[in-house]
């Protein structure tokens, strides 16, 4: 089996896994948290909206969302990087365009990783 | 069997040059599902940016929801939300895929369609909740 350095989790299997987990994660954070603000509408105070994220189930679930993000991302990127920054579609500079694009995306994923944690555990 | 020296770095030829050939719906779905989910991870940012703010105190709770009742920030939220339902429609047609149902030529245009219906719907829905 060919070992991808670059991917998520080595393997095409993996992250094909990754990938569905984390959209799951993801649809149904957004669904939780979409149907929250639309019950409370825009009478919501800030007492009520600090206190659902207070509560442990939601840090739990809000951090599973920004461990999910990072890596439907990565993913997702690594994939859309691999199949057109290329040297057959980009010309010699192919391999120096994805790996400087995956190196900003890793920056980038990297800091909504530590953001999001701050705001959830501060 | 002739011995070949072709390495992986040579130019190897492509069977399927989608620049030449006329596009299914599913072509477009996928690649708007690829669109939009580049897009999200800029959007990403503004979410961010609204949870943080309005976790921080009071204040920023107010602040947060003054940007929401601005025409700019109503306009990046609504495109947020309508990338969001794109990608999760795509992304739960795929998981439906994935069960075995719809993969045949005929399922996927189905498929295609009802992404962007359901797209269509939450652009609607999501518009009336933030403006």
């Amino acid at each position: 089996m060919v070992k991808a350095v670059t991917s998520f989790g080595g393997s095409g299997l993996s992250d094909w896994l990754v990938q569905r987990v984390s959209g799951v994660v993801l649809l149904a954070y957004f669904l939780v948290v979409g149907s929250f603000l639309v019950c409370n509408g825009a009478e919501l105070t800030y007492e009520q909206w600090s206190a659902y994220f207070d509560s442990t189930f939601m840090r739990v679930f809000s951090t599973a969302a920004v461990l999910s993000v990072v890596a439907h991302s990565w993913i997702g990127l690594w994939s859309v990087s691999t199949d057109y920054l290329t040297e057959r579609m980009m010309g010699g500079k192919g391999t120096v365009l994805r790996l400087a694009f995956q190196a900003a995306s890793a920056v980038v994923l990297f800091t909504y990783l530590v953001w999001g944690i701050q705001i959830l555990w501060s | 069997m002739t011995k070949s020296v072709a390495t992986v770095n040579d130019k190897r030829p492509v069977n399927l040059d989608i620049g030449t050939i006329a596009l299914p719906i599913t072509a477009y779905t996928s690649i708007l599902h690829r669109v939009s989910g580049v897009f999200l991870v800029a959007g990403m940012a503004v979410l961010f940016w609204l949870l943080g703010t309005s976790l921080s105190g009071a204040e920023g709770f107010e602040q947060a929801k003054a940007c929401l009742d601005s025409f700019w920030g109503k306009l990046a939220v609504w495109a947020v939300l309508v990338g969001l339902s794109y990608h999760a429609a795509a992304g739960v047609k795929h998981l439906i895929m994935d069960a075995g149902i719809g993969e045949t030529m005929k399922g996927g245009e189905t498929g295609a369609k009802l992404v962007f219906a359901v797209t269509a719907v939450m652009v609607l829905l999501t518009g009336l909740w933030v403006w």
